[in-house]
């Protein structure tokens, strides 16, 4: 236990050299209130402050474990089993980098920006690399432990892996439950470009 | 500062001079294609100019010019004070980039008013550019191909590069972005737009030395200072302030993780 504590000294001397304190004014102080972007963003929750140690140190494994247990305590899983609304609309969404941003218009649908890390549909070239290819997602499996799992992640993705860099699109309400499950078309449909592959 | 405090900001120091990985492009493709079409025109140059002129402009209720700003290597000394900055300023107590430094002497020598200042001074889609990015345009070509090397002697620069760090890799907003998200890993791209790793040396110099730059895609010169606003745009943060303790802590971090390479500023980007 005490070196435990110790170690977690250690790490704050490193990291925490700027205490909390510091960091809330300093933040609070650096930036202004701008369109429908206040300054209650710059404020972290629980999970948002484990996961900002600089050079990826890990934390405590008791803490990320707990964290984990809520993430998947907090994702909410459609109604009747339902996952799967259109790939069409869903293909829209995952284009859509808008939203949020206080250049952005509330009035307007968020997009996932899906395509800002991923690649999806083969054909489109404009695809990122921070997170995995999901080009043929639905040849992973169509059961229900599949589609539960890939809900959850799109859901909130620190269920699975604490530290993860991707947005949590229904715990954060960035998604509605319907543009959820208009994504989740996109991945599993056999008609969606994700899984209709050209030769 | 207490002796555990130094020896661990000693350590995070080195550990990020030794977190170095293989040279990096910053762009890629279609756009250095684009880009050297350009040869060595760099539309800049005429902002260069204008900044020039707007330093020995007389302006505000003193009309008065900026030549006696001390920019850290005495008042009115140009020639590589914009290497040397973010630094430490003995007659505010605090640390400051180029854009803080510009903003203080505006107010100090020629008595304008910070809201004056503050009103507009990165240019909006359209705009044709603003004295503060001609200034520092002009600033920057005068630092180029010098080694970047900001301070971190003083107590409150190397608190501010432990602030820099602090705000690098923290999370918040509806979509837990940190700089990290974007900037924390090597051969990363959003779609096509190559990202550096900020966290190597290589990342740092050639996102540190580039900016000032003239992008192309908005037909504008745009300041470090605005890199960072946009960033913070797309993180879902607020508005970040110009000359702030936060954008000039983020600065003084990723300069001194780039601290050594020239500067080559001016640039050109997509």
């Amino acid at each position: 236990m005490k070196i435990k504590i110790t170690f977690v000294l250690w790490l704050a001397g490193c990291i925490g050299f700027v205490q909390a304190e510091d960091m809330s004014s300093a933040l609070n102080a650096g930036f202004k209130s701008i369109n429908q972007v206040g300054l209650d963003r710059l404020e972290q929750d629980p999970l948002q402050a484990f996961c900002s140690k600089p050079r990826e140190e890990s934390g405590d494994a008791a803490v990320a474990a707990e964290l984990r247990e809520t993430a998947m305590a907090s994702v909410v899983l459609p109604g009747n089993g339902d996952y799967l609304g259109s790939w069409e609309r869903g293909q829209q969404v995952a284009n859509n980098g808008k939203g949020l941003q206080y250049s952005d218009n509330p009035e307007e649908a968020n997009g996932g920006n899906c395509y800002a890390c991923h690649q999806l549909d083969p054909a489109e070239v404009a695809y990122g690399n921070l997170g995995p290819s999901l080009t043929n997602y639905g040849a992973r499996g169509q059961s229900d432990v599949m589609l539960q799992y890939t809900w959850t992640k799109l859901w909130n993705t620190h269920a699975y892996n604490v530290c993860s860099h991707m947005p949590r699109f229904g715990a954060q309400g960035i998604l509605t439950e319907q543009q959820l499950k208009d994504v989740m078309a996109f991945l599993f449909d056999p008609d969606s470009p994700v899984n209709n592959l050209a030769e | 500062m207490s002796g555990s405090k130094i020896i661990s900001v000693a350590a995070c120091l080195v550990a990020a001079v030794m977190l170095t990985g293989p040279a990096y492009a910053e762009e890629a493709g279609i756009f250095d294609e684009y880009r050297a079409m350009f040869g060595d025109d760099n539309p800049a140059i005429f902002v260069i100019e204008e900044g020039e002129e707007f330093w020995f402009a007389s302006q505000g209720p003193k009309q008065a010019t900026l030549e006696s700003c001390d920019l850290g290597l005495g008042p009115g000394v140009v020639d590589g004070a914009y290497a040397r900055l973010p630094r430490y300023f003995k007659d505010v107590d605090r640390v400051m980039d180029v854009e803080a430094r510009l903003r203080f002497c505006m107010q100090e020598l020629q008595g304008r008013t910070p809201e004056e200042v503050d009103d507009h001074p990165y240019s909006l889609r359209g705009d044709l550019g603003t004295e503060m990015e001609a200034l520092v345009a002009w600033l920057a070509e005068k630092s180029r191909d010098l080694p970047i090397a900001p301070g971190q002697e003083h107590d409150k620069e190397r608190e501010a590069y432990a602030l820099g760090e602090a705000v690098f890799y923290y999370r918040a907003g509806p979509h837990d972005f940190s700089c990290a998200t974007c900037h924390g890993q090597e051969g990363m791209r959003i779609r096509l737009q190559a990202l550096p790793d900020l966290t190597t040396h290589e990342g740092a110099a050639v996102a540190y030395s580039g900016w000032p730059a003239y992008r192309i895609s908005e037909g504008v010169v745009r300041t470090m200072g605005w890199r960072m606003r946009d960033c913070f745009r797309q993180q879902r943060f607020p508005l970040l302030d110009m000359g702030s303790d936060v954008t000039v802590a983020l600065q003084t971090y990723l300069a001194v993780t780039a601290a050594g390479a020239p500067m080559a500023a001016p640039g050109l980007k997509r």
